[in-house]
């Protein structure tokens, strides 16, 4: 029954170690790294081409790492010791347990929904092969389906069944590979409600790949990011992404304004350090820059470093404000002024330029129009400075 | 009329006896050719693919020698039946099979290779083993291209000549098969009846491609031998 085998896999961690190395003729990549994931969701974010499905594949058993060890709970699924040595233990794919939904669900096209959840239960006897379908398409909501084909129903429902057919199996772990980018938010949504709402039952480890954003806001309980091979942060998607120690991160973590900087006084008294922040782009004008004060960290005048401010945390003023206590009040000129959705894109010449997001509503308390040379004051707190190594 | 209605029923017998051997021993060799990994894969797909470029009567005389009186398989047949391998019908069923082999073997071969591997990555993570996997995501998802490589190895064992005349010889109802029957006429100057069954297995072998091709037209995503070879 479900849930005696769920009680035998519940709590148990996936341990991973793994390094693999690629070599084509155009170029080379390597994959080196260590985690550990326990029940529920773990986010493996990054960039296409940052190796995470290589990492789910080794995990799944379709890819042989060159070294290293993967196990869940108890049970050890590869090791190999040395790069030169071939593996201690290599459990074979269709032994590990483990669902994996693939990128695009390899939902099998000549046979239904019910047929394609119906497959991984072969050892059963029919009766209660037909229990155990019919149970869990109820529980994603595709039981109506279960006579179509895969080509017949929509996306979401394929989704759906895709989870269906690799949940019912019972694995000790989930793999799901960007397996929602092609759907709608509120599709998205009640897809992830259903399958919280099945993991709350069963605690399995659900490793979800991804390279947006939004989705590890609002699916992250535990975050990997992952970069050309490495995980270079780890940890809640607020720590994550909200102080990012590497400008890869930044990127993806939506800084609309990073800027190399240099460090020109460190003010220990004051916690607080002053950095020259350069325009980067050459046509914002050669040599222009600006001075912030930013949080103090282990630096010495002169170190080269990168500042990044997200364009939701600057404040715009029309006129020079007073009696505030954020450290950098920089005046500088509109430059322009677009609208996207509810929110208004302003870009801003202050030295560098500077991309700042406000409110509908915050624009029309302004009275802000698209009028050139526009003096306005930007208000950045000190903390809203992040400092990046280079 | 004259049609030699014996050498048509032994033509049939002997093309639907090699074209079920080949289904059966084509689909392993298929699979290994597409799936293996192996360096020296290509020279067993070349040897595999001979027969397509060989005259017959090359294959013919080899296989009469392997399987003559003198040589050891020959003997051994001999010693087993008491009857020679060459001239006779179970001779003819071997030669046809080589002779036949690359037309049911390729379309098998390049069926199994459209199928995405992602299928078969995803019936492995759901506790398949690779003959399950085989069973049943390979081979439904490549029945045009079996049902095309046993229709073309029926037709082309319905059509042969040289081989079967160089191993089988003709002998009435053991291995004279239609072609030879009908080169027979052609030599005894009776066109009529040469004309006869000529046309009969024209429209025959005819019918037999125009299944094929009317199966592909019916599945254009799905590219496989003989279409894949004429582009």
């Amino acid at each position: 029954m479900p849930t005696t085998a769920a009680s035998k896999s519940a709590n148990a961690v996936l341990r991973a170690a793994i390094r693999k190395r690629f070599a084509s003729a155009e170029h080379e990549f390597s994959l080196d790294v260590e985690f550990s994931a326990g029940p529920g969701f773990t986010i493996l974010f990054g960039p296409s081409g940052a190796g995470k499905t290589t990492v789910l594949d080794c995990v799944a058993g379709l890819a042989t790492p060159d070294a290293g060890r993967i196990s869940i709970g108890k049970r050890i699924l590869f090791e190999a010791k040395t790069l030169d040595e071939k593996p201690s233990v290599k459990v074979s794919v269709s032994q590990r347990k483990v669902g994996y939904v693939l990128q695009d669900l390899a939902l099998f096209p000549h046979l239904t929904a019910e047929q394609n959840t119906e497959y991984g239960l072969a050892h059963l006897p029919r009766t209660a092969r037909k229990q155990r379908v019919t149970a869990m398409l109820y529980e994603f909501r595709v039981d109506h389906l279960c006579r179509q084909l895969p080509a017949k129903i929509s996306g979401g429902e394929r989704q759906r069944v895709a989870l269906a057919r690799a949940l019912v199996t019972d694995p000790c772990l989930l793999l799901l590979d960007e397996p929602l980018s092609a759907l709608d938010a509120g599709t998205k949504a009640r897809i992830m409600d259903d399958l919280r709402g099945w993991n709350r039952v069963h605690r399995i480890p659900i490793l979800y790949v991804t390279h947006s954003r939004d989705e590890v806001m609002a699916l992250g309980e535990h975050v990997l990011v992952l970069d050309r091979g490495r995980i270079i942060a780890q940890g809640t998607p607020h720590q994550v992404l909200r102080a990012p120690v590497q400008e890869t991160v930044a990127q993806l973590a939506g800084f609309e304004n990073i800027f190399d900087a240099t460090v020109e006084s460190v003010h220990q008294d004051r916690g607080t350090m002053m950095c020259r922040a350069i325009a980067r782009a050459p046509a914002g004008g050669e040599g222009s820059s600006v001075l912030l004060e930013t949080p103090l960290i282990r630096a010495e005048p002169g170190s080269q470093l990168r500042v990044g401010i997200r364009a939701g945390d600057i404040l715009l003023a029309i006129a020079n404000p007073t009696g505030l206590s954020a450290r950098n009040i920089i005046p500088g000129r509109l430059i322009s002024l677009e609208r996207r959705d509810l929110m208004i894109s302003a870009r801003v010449d202050c030295g560098v330029e500077m991309e700042v997001h406000l409110t509908l509503a915050a624009r029309e308390a302004l009275q802000l129009e698209a009028s050139p040379e526009l003096k306005l004051w930007l208000v950045i707190k000190t903390h809203s400075c992040h400092l990046m190594q280079k | 009329m004259s049609i030699d209605w014996q050498a048509f029923r032994l033509t049939i017998e002997l093309a639907l006896i090699v074209s079920a051997i080949l289904f059966a021993a084509g689909l392993p060799l298929a699979y290994w050719i597409t799936f293996s990994r192996w360096r020296w894969k290509f020279l067993v797909e070349a040897l595999v693919a001979l027969p397509i470029v060989l005259p017959p009567t090359v294959l013919g005389f080899y296989l009469l020698v392997a399987l003559g009186s003198r040589s050891p398989v020959g003997v051994w047949w001999q010693s087993l039946t008491g009857h020679t391998l060459a001239f006779s019908f179970t001779g003819l069923v071997i030669g046809s099979i080589l002779y036949s082999m690359p037309f049911a073997v390729q379309p098998f071969a390049a069926s199994f290779a459209s199928v995405d591997r992602k299928l078969l990555a995803a019936s492995a993570t759901l506790g398949a083993s690779p003959l399950r996997t085989f069973f049943r995501v390979v081979m439904p998802l490549s029945l045009p291209g079996l049902v095309t490589g046993v229709a073309l190895a029926f037709a082309h064992t319905m059509g042969e000549f040289g081989v079967v005349l160089m191993i089988g010889g003709n002998i009435p109802g053991a291995t004279r098969t239609v072609s030879i029957s009908i080169y027979d006429q052609v030599e005894a100057s009776n066109y009529a009846g040469a004309n006869a069954m000529a046309l009969l297995l024209l429209a025959f072998c005819f019918a037999v491609l125009a299944v094929v091709y009317g199966l592909h037209r019916r599945t254009p995503k799905q590219k496989s031998w003989p279409i894949g070879l004429t582009e």
